[in-house]
């Protein structure tokens, strides 16, 4: 029997025997859930009476609650303000981060080492050294506000809805709270960007841009229309990758500010519904929603090709 | 006639200087300070909060409090660093154990499905854990599995998997695939291959994706958080140090915490930094 199969069959076999646990755990984990997702979102479920899982009355009414909720508008704007500041900073400064790296010089090694350094430590820590810094009675970056550049009273950058600012004898209300997640959003994952920028820059063929500037293209034009251009694949994946990841981030709003003074992002709405209110069923719908939005920043990605190559890798 | 290059290349060489000044600042500032603010006492920085402390000053008194058990008057976050440590090596071995296989196959075995293999894994990189988390609040809910350490290690395993057998795939192909035939020729087989070949030669790669794992469960926090609030005893670190802020702790014990909950994390980065970065960049020279 062994004789007759193949080793082209045996290979097959082999592949998927290797590969079932990764697939089964993925499934069982992730796949299944999100289906399951879909089932909650139709159910009337809440924490206290679970044994309404196995009940197949479908509703709609999580979706009219969830859509139907007073401040579905506000958490809309404050989640999308958030991910697209969120993914611009962060790419931003990635983006300057290696260009300003890109060429040897001593100590650069170790730079680049301190930059990932917000990337790395525990979100918790972060948060906490944050929430301290910013402190209105004793945070250093208030005392340093108020005794040295004289403002008029503390900030507060996690407590304060809007603050107003008098700017050239004009007033601007600025929602500091939501502006402040968003910077510590742009600080814990730019290091991301950066490296994932720098190793690309470091790939580039360096003739090119050497034509340029015998050329007489000046070090901006260079950029412009000789280096920019070949890192336009790498940004638009990381603009894709951060949106994404951003716009579901709970940890970093949640402990920063517990959703509060106008930063109620859609995740933390979504844990909200799920403990504090116990409502599975409401948790599901808007979780649901969610994906949509993201599953369609997918798949336009997805269509204008700009992971094809990506995946190709 | 040079007067452009040379005042872009002037300007932009001030505004790279002011950048990268900047950048580090805020990289290692709040470091600093965290360090700083867990050895200083709560009076003086009350007292003085911008001013550097005096050495005389200087006493570990905030984290013998966080540390020592709550009998004792402390917060009791000895006793969390043994199941962040078990959540994390276990979500380590799992992970590295799985995408090895993963990994291996995705390279070097033509199978069925392959592709949709590939980009599925893809996809759930990308999934929100907020809504990962639902279903499976839920369900350990009734399965009463709420609250133990496998639960979450098992969460971990499926949310670190894709990333880690990427990482692994990019090293494998750079092995040369005639070693492992000439391994066959000479009578091994598949899991000799593996255990004796392709092991060895990818340690590097290995020790990167397990340094990736260990930082992901080590740090993570939303699913400690809903899979754990209610058994104590069972608290990561990460958990314990951001339950001590809902009970207004002073700020100097919250940051002795942060540097215990940090150190280990940042300790292992610098080992092995050079690793991390190569493994979760390796490939994108390519796009």
């Amino acid at each position: 029997m062994p004789v007759a199969v193949s080793l082209r069959a045996r290979e097959a076999r082999a592949g998927l025997a290797l590969v079932s646990p990764t697939v089964l755990i993925v499934l069982l984990v992730v796949v299944l859930p999100f289906l399951w997702t879909i089932v909650m979102s139709f159910q009337r479920l809440r924490l206290i009476d679970l044994q309404n899982v196995f009940d197949i009355t479908l509703t709609l009414r999580n979706f009219q609650t969830v859509l139907g909720s007073a401040d579905l508008w506000e958490m809309v704007r404050t989640t999308l303000v958030y991910s697209i500041g969120g993914t611009v900073l962060s790419v931003g400064a990635g983006l300057a981060t290696a260009l300003a790296l890109r060429h040897r010089f001593p100590g650069r090694m170790i730079i680049r080492a301190f930059v990932l350094v917000p990337y790395v430590i525990p979100v918790v820590s972060a948060a906490l050294v944050w929430r301290t810094l910013l402190n209105p009675q004793f945070g250093p970056v208030n005392v340093f506000g108020v005794d040295v550049l004289g403002w008029d009273r503390p900030v507060g950058f996690l407590s304060e809805r809007f603050h107003r600012v008098e700017l050239f004898g004009a007033g601007f209300d600025v929602p500091i709270a939501l502006l402040t997640v968003i910077a510590f959003e742009a600080w814990k994952t730019f290091p991301l960007a950066f490296l994932f920028i720098l190793a690309r820059l470091q790939g580039l063929p360096r003739d090119l841009e050497e034509a340029a500037r015998v050329d007489g293209a000046t070090p901006l034009q260079r950029f412009r229309y000789v280096v920019a251009p070949q890192l336009s694949g790498v940004i638009a994946l990381l603009v894709l990758l951060r949106f994404i990841w951003t716009f579901q981030n709970f940890n970093d709003v949640y402990l920063l500010t517990r959703g509060a003074a106008g930063t109620e992002v859609v995740a933390v709405q979504v844990y909200q519904y799920l403990v504090s209110r116990n409502d599975v069923g409401g948790a599901a719908a808007l979780g649901l929603l969610m994906s949509v939005v993201l599953i369609i920043a997918f798949a336009v990605y997805y269509r204008y090709g700009v992971l094809k190559q990506e995946s190709e890798v | 006639m040079a007067s452009r290059e040379v005042v872009e290349t002037r300007v932009l060489g001030v505004a790279r200087v002011l950048w990268l000044a900047f950048v580090l600042v805020a990289c290692v500032l709040p470091l600093f300070y965290m360090l700083l603010l867990s050895v200083r006492p709560l009076q003086a920085v009350l007292q003085d909060p911008l001013g550097l402390p005096s050495l005389g000053e200087l006493n570990l008194a905030a984290y013998r409090r966080v540390v020592a058990s709550p009998d004792d008057g402390g917060y009791g976050l000895l006793s969390f660093f043994g199941n962040s440590l078990l959540v994390a090596l276990g979500s380590v071995v799992a992970t590295v154990l799985l995408s090895v296989l993963g990994a291996y196959a995705a390279t070097r075995l033509r199978f069925p499905g392959k592709n949709v293999v590939n980009v599925s894994f893809f996809a759930v990189y990308m999934f929100p854990g907020i809504v990962m988390a639902i279903p499976l609040f839920v369900l350990f809910s009734r399965l009463g599995l709420r609250g133990e350490l496998p639960a979450l290690i098992v969460i971990y395993l499926a949310s670190t998997v894709p990333v880690s057998v990427y990482m692994l795939r990019n090293y494998f192909r750079s092995i040369p695939q005639g070693l492992e035939d000439a391994a066959m020729v000479d009578g091994c087989n598949r899991a000799q291959v593996i255990v004796r070949i392709v092991l060895p030669l990818a340690m590097p790669a290995i020790a990167a994706t397990s340094l990736y794992v260990f930082m992901i469960a080590w740090n993570e926090y939303l699913f400690a958080l809903l899979f754990l609030l209610e058994r104590r005893d069972n608290w990561t670190v990460s958990l314990g140090l951001a339950q001590l802020d809902d009970i207004s702790v002073s700020a100097t014990v919250l940051m002795a915490g942060s540097v215990l909950l940090t150190l280990p994390v940042v300790a292992l980065f610098f080992a092995a930094e050079r690793l991390l970065v190569e493994g979760l960049t390796a490939g994108a020279e390519k796009g």
